[in-house]
């Protein structure tokens, strides 16, 4: 069997009740899951050695502000999976609400989970359940607020030319 | 009983030995490390959020400026996330060009790779060697370009102009020369005494460990794990292509020094491949309203003229769904996950940055190790901050 | 041969202050301040193809305390502008800043939440050198003017910047 249908079947008869949807945008697999399972697919897929879904690629997070996706849950958490052995990369994607945005942390099965989870914290907010450190890494210490999410402004500021010397700073998005 | 008092020693963000600016906290008792906090973030410039407030075309700039020791590497994976995206289908003298640039960059990166190391170590000539032969490749990148680092050559369907006409010359020399000069740089380090003590042995990491902390590219093939992105999942054209992978035994700075050494080689050889085989024909994908038309045709056509104009102002609308594309740079795995969402504008242009991961696992490499060879483990893993910090 | 001809009975005539800039600009060491990309056209510029030795500039001083002259080569992003202040501050008088790059001059090609605008925000600069790197010749060309700025200068000049 192929890796993409092994998977399928993996996810499917273990944890069928907490996939809201499937998807293959492009030739690229990826499940849309509650945010409560994460973890356990995260754990059953490392003590799975014949799939051999070893290596965390990425955490990415997407922030769906003012979108008309935005019903199903305004940041978006997308776990990136690849399998050496079968050279096969799938997705595993969550939705968390604008008010409550958190998850567990996959430090415990990961260590390369540390530092992804700290800058999705710092950059967009999304709160971590059980990790050791969670605290800024890339902005400085003074800066409030969440950078990448869509309501932050880009802070733009116009070039000082002669005709414009003592102006402040503009802040457009 | 005494008590064991440890003191806190800071790496700061200017120093010699760190590339660049990382700060790295030591907690040390006598010579040994204790613990190990590397600090990043110096150099944050809010990269993928300005990229969200361009249209496609005009972002390619900002990914040159990420990890600027190999920017067309940078590029490139940018333009295959989007050519995915919009499903273009680029014609075969781009891909076997870009393969050809894109091995050039890979030796690029680890020429200054083994020149700053080396000169952490305390050999303080090869990087004058290295800095010598790296104008050879900054000049074919100049005569592609018009700039000897950030060129922005690979554009979305294709290269941004022609080949040039000594491009073929200038990479036959590049080829029949080089070869002599990786020599040169062996018989001044591989067998160097000095050197082999400063890197036996020292910043090890087992195959297992590098796979639980997410290593990629050198970092991980040095532990003995044969996985690379050009073999395993192949992009542009990378399959046409005969190569091998040099894998490491120990996981120690002196098996991935002579991994990288290895991987300059089997560039070569694909560099010389591409360019005995480069086939003729357009260099841009003729997708009207998506790929910028050449330049000759929008001078004489109407209808070029038009899409010219309206993609330069207004871009091309995006589907609404999100790809990932990821690459073999000279680091590790770059990807690029561009999350479209209807409109011209892209929501989220993330981009998966090989150094910021490899540098997080600094502490398992350092801890319980005297403190210079925290200086030969950083240099080891090969960092870049700007693609640490974005 | 040289200088010894010229001069009879070992007897030079000229002012203080015309012998203390040529020994100023003859010998300027700079410091390893290399933040981004321009750092890595810094270092070619001293390497053996663009030499920057043959200008005086032997040694890059790691140490700010040895160092006369500061390229600011890269972006200043928010986090690293009081590290850069510190740094200023440490170096003795007289000292000399280069602004290299359009992201040291003016924020370059990133307007946004996370660099200072230009470098001259928080130090005061004697020398700005255009271009996204710029090439080391034209780096050259601004050690070269930073050269003529230093014949000019006098001992008598009053220098608020660096707290006379």
């Amino acid at each position: 069997m192929d890796f993409e249908q092994e998977i399928r079947e993996f996810i499917n008869s273990r944890f069928g009740e907490d996939v809201i949807a499937e998807d293959n945008f492009r030739n690229q697999l990826s499940f849309i899951v509650k945010p409560a399972a994460v973890y356990e697919i995260c754990q059953d897929l490392l003590e799975n050695d014949r799939l051999d879904v070893k290596l965390l690629a990425d955490i990415a997070m997407v922030d769906w502000l003012d979108h008309e996706e935005e019903k199903k849950g305004r940041f978006e958490l997308v776990y990136n999976l690849y399998s050496l052995k079968h050279k096969g990369r799938f997705f595993l994607k969550t939705r968390l609400p604008a008010d409550k945005p958190e998850i567990k942390s996959l430090t415990p099965l990961w260590n390369g989970a540390n530092w992804l989870e700290r800058e999705a914290f710092d950059m967009m907010g999304i709160i971590f359940t059980g990790h050791p450190d969670l605290t800024k890494i890339l902005t400085p210490d003074d800066l409030e607020g969440h950078p990448l999410r869509r309501d932050f402004p880009l802070t733009w500021e116009q070039p000082k030319f002669s005709w414009n010397k003592d102006d402040p700073p503009e802040v457009i998005k | 009983m005494a008590e064991n008092k440890t003191i806190t020693l800071n790496m700061g963000p200017q120093h010699p030995a760190t590339h660049g600016v990382l700060r790295v906290e030591l907690e040390l008792e006598g010579e040994t490390v204790v613990k190990v906090r590397p600090i990043v973030g110096y150099l944050h410039t809010g990269i993928e959020k300005t990229m969200e407030s361009k249209l496609y075309y005009k972002a390619i700039p900002e990914t040159d400026r990420m990890d600027y020791l190999a920017p067309m590497s940078n590029n490139l994976g940018y333009c295959l996330a989007v050519e995915k995206l919009m499903e273009i289908e680029v014609p075969e003298k781009v891909k076997w060009a870009r393969v050809c640039l894109a091995e050039l960059t890979r030796l690029n990166s680890h020429l200054v790779w083994l020149g700053t190391h080396a000169l952490d170590l305390g050999a303080l000539s090869p990087v004058l060697y290295t800095f010598r032969d790296r104008e050879m490749i900054v000049d074919i990148y100049e005569a592609c370009g018009g700039q000897r680092m950030m060129t922005s050559y690979i554009r979305i369907g294709g290269l941004s102009h022609d080949l040039p006409l000594d491009f073929d010359k200038k990479v036959r020399h590049l080829l029949k020369v080089f070869p002599e000069k990786i020599k040169e740089y062996e018989t001044l380090l591989t067998e160097n005494q000095i050197f082999i003590n400063r890197t036996r042995n020292v910043a090890v990491i087992s195959a297992e460990d590098a796979i639980n902390w997410s290593l990629t590219g050198p970092m991980l093939r040095g532990s003995g794990v044969k996985h690379d992105l050009r073999k395993a999942n192949p992009y542009s054209g990378y399959e046409n292509f005969d190569f091998e992978i040099p894998v490491g035994e120990n996981g120690d700075a002196y098996d991935r020094y002579k991994l990288r050494m290895e991987e300059m080689r089997q560039s070569l050889r694909i560099a010389r491949q591409a360019i005995d085989g480069m086939p003729e024909g357009p260099y841009r994908a003729h997708v009207p309203g998506v790929v910028l038309p050449p330049k000759e045709d929008v001078l004489h056509k109407m209808e070029s003229m038009i899409f010219h104009f309206k993609i330069i102002t207004e871009g091309f609308k995006a589907p609404c769904g999100s790809v990932y594309q990821a690459i073999e740079s000279p680091k590790g795995e770059i990807g690029f996950y561009i999350v479209g969402d209807g409109t011209n504008r892209p929501r989220r242009i993330r981009v998966r940055p090989p150094s910021f991961v490899n540098i997080a696992c600094l502490p398992a490499l350092c801890e319980g190790r005297m403190v210079s060879d925290v200086v030969c483990a950083i240099g080891s893993v090969d960092i870049v901050l700007g693609e640490v910090d974005r | 041969m040289g200088l010894e001809e010229k001069i009879p009975d070992s007897i030079i005539l000229t002012t203080l202050d015309k012998m203390v800039n040529w020994a100023h600009k003859r010998s300027m060491w700079p410091m390893t301040f290399g933040l981004a990309c321009c750092a890595i056209e810094m270092m070619s510029a001293s390497m053996p193809n663009f030499d920057l030795a043959r200008f005086g500039m032997e040694v890059f001083r790691p140490s700010p305390r040895q160092a006369d002259l500061m390229i600011v080569s890269g972006r200043v992003s928010r986090k690293m502008a009081p590290v850069v202040k510190t740094l200023y501050e440490q170096m003795p008088n007289p000292k000399w800043v280069i602004a290299m790059g359009a992201c040291a001059s003016c924020g370059g090609v990133f307007n946004n939440y996370a660099i200072v605008q230009g470098v001259d925000k928080i130090i005061p600069v004697d020398v700005y050198v255009p271009g996204c790197p710029p090439r080391p010749e034209q780096l050259i060309n601004g050690i070269m003017k930073l050269f003529e700025k230093v014949e000019k200068s006098s001992l008598k000049d009053k220098h608020e910047e660096w707290g006379r």
